[in-house]
C-alpha cells in the first residue's frame, strides 16, 4: 500500500494519527449504517416482490373489466361516461428519515369537493360491468400506492447503500491503510533520526574525550620537560 | 397536496381516468417523456406502463433519485413485461451486490 507524500516529522505524525482515529471511528460508523439500512431494505425488497406480483395480477383483472365493460358499451358512451368524473384523487407527501435517507410516505387523499362517489356517472346509460370496473379499481389502487411507496423507498434505499457500501470500503481498503502505512514510516523515520543523533553525540562525545586526553598529556609533557630543564 | 398520473396507452390509462387519476394517454416513448417532464412537479406518484418505459429508460432514470415523483412501472392492458419485476431484482443486486433473491424467482 502506498504511503502518503509527507513530510516525516512530529507534527505531521499527530496530525495522522487523529486522521487515522476518526477514520476508523467513521469507518464503524458507516459500516454499522450499511448493515442497518441492508436489514431494513432487504425486508423492504422483500414485500416490494410479493406486493407488486400481486398488485400486476390485479391490474390485469382490472383492464380485463374494463376491457368486457368496453365491449359492452359503444366507445363513446364509455368516454362520455367517465368524461365528467367528479371523483378525483390526490396524494400527500410526507418524508420518513430512515438511516439519514429521506424516503417519501404516501396518503391517498381525495380532492376537496368531490363526491364520494366513485361513479361519475348516471347508472342509465351504463353497464353494471363497469361500476364492477371501477369498484375493481378502487379495490386495487390503495395496493397500488403502497406499491409506489415501496418501491420509491427501496430505490431510493438501495442508491443510499450503494453509497455507503463504497464510502466502508474506501475506508477499509484504502484510507486506513494507507493512514497506517505512512505513519509507521513517520515513526520508523523519527526512530530513525534518534539514532542517528544519539550516535553523533556519542562521536562527539569521544572526539572531546580524546582533545582532553591529549591536552593533559601535552601539560603533563610540558611540565616533565620544564622540570627536567630546572634540574 | 399532490397529483398521481398514469401514462399509457389510450387504453391502459382509461381505467385510471375512470378512478380520477391525471391520465396521460401517450402511443410513443417521445410524447411521455415529454408528459412525464411536464407533470413531473406536481405529481408524486406516476404510474408508466412498461410497454413505454422500455422505450425510455434514461429518462426513468432522471427520476430515480429523486424522491418525488416515483415513477412506478406498471403493466399494461397487453400484459405484464416483467420490467418492473426486474427494476426490484436490479435494486437488491445494487445495494447488496448480488441478487439475494435469485432463487426464489423461480418458485
Amino acid at each position: 500500500m502506498a504511503r502518503m507524500n509527507v513530510n516525516p516529522t512530529r507534527m505531521v505524525l499527530t496530525t495522522l494519527k487523529r486522521q487515522l482515529k476518526t477514520a476508523v471511528r467513521g469507518h464503524k460508523l458507516l459500516k454499522d449504517k450499511r448493515d442497518e439500512l441492508m436489514k431494513e431494505f432487504l425486508d423492504l425488497a422483500r414485500e416490494n416482490k410479493i406486493l407488486r406480483k400481486e398488485v400486476e395480477e390485479e391490474l390485469m383483472r382490472v383492464y380485463s373489466s374494463f376491457t368486457i365493460a368496453g365491449a359492452l358499451m359503444s366507445p363513446q358512451m364509455l368516454t362520455e361516461a367517465l368524461m365528467a368524473s367528479t371523483f378525483s384523487v390526490g396524494v400527500d407527501v410526507a418524508t420518513k428519515n430512515v438511516m439519514s435517507v429521506n424516503v417519501p410516505v404516501f396518503t391517498a387523499t381525495q380532492e376537496e369537493g368531490s363526491k364520494a362517489n366513485i361513479y361519475p356517472y348516471g347508472f342509465a346509460a351504463t353497464s353494471s360491468e363497469l361500476d364492477a370496473a371501477i369498484k375493481a379499481m378502487s379495490e386495487v389502487f390503495p395496493r397500488m400506492l403502497e406499491l409506489a411507496e415501496k418501491e420509491k423507498q427501496a430505490a431510493l434505499m438501495a442508491e443510499e447503500i450503494e453509497k455507503t457500501r463504497r464510502r466502508v470500503n474506501a475506508l477499509e481498503y484504502v484510507k486506513i491503510p494507507q493512514l497506517s502505512e505512512t505513519i509507521r514510516y513517520i515513526r520508523m523515520k523519527l526512530d530513525e533520526n534518534e539514532r542517528g543523533s544519539q550516535t553523533r553525540l556519542m562521536k562527539v562525545k569521544d572526539m572531546i574525550a580524546v582533545e582532553a586526553i591529549q591536552e593533559r598529556r601535552q601539560e603533563t609533557e610540558a611540565a616533565i620537560a620544564a622540570y627536567e630543564r630546572s634540574v | 397536496m399532490y397529483k398521481i398520473a398514469a401514462i399509457g396507452d389510450q387504453e391502459s390509462v382509461l381505467a385510471f381516468e375512470a378512478f380520477g387519476l391525471l391520465a396521460v394517454p401517450c402511443d410513443s416513448p417521445q410524447a411521455a417523456a415529454k408528459a412525464m417532464r411536464k407533470i413531473a412537479d406536481e405529481c408524486a406518484v406516476i404510474f408508466l406502463t412498461e410497454q413505454l418505459a422500455a422505450q425510455m429508460p434514461a429518462e426513468i432514470a432522471k427520476y430515480e433519485e429523486r424522491v418525488t415523483p416515483a415513477v412506478i412501472l406498471i403493466p399494461s392492458v397487453k400484459g405484464s413485461l416483467g420490467i418492473g419485476m426486474n427494476a426490484i431484482s436490479s435494486a437488491v443486486e445494487r445495494a447488496v451486490g448480488v441478487n439475494v433473491f435469485a432463487d426464489s424467482e423461480d418458485a
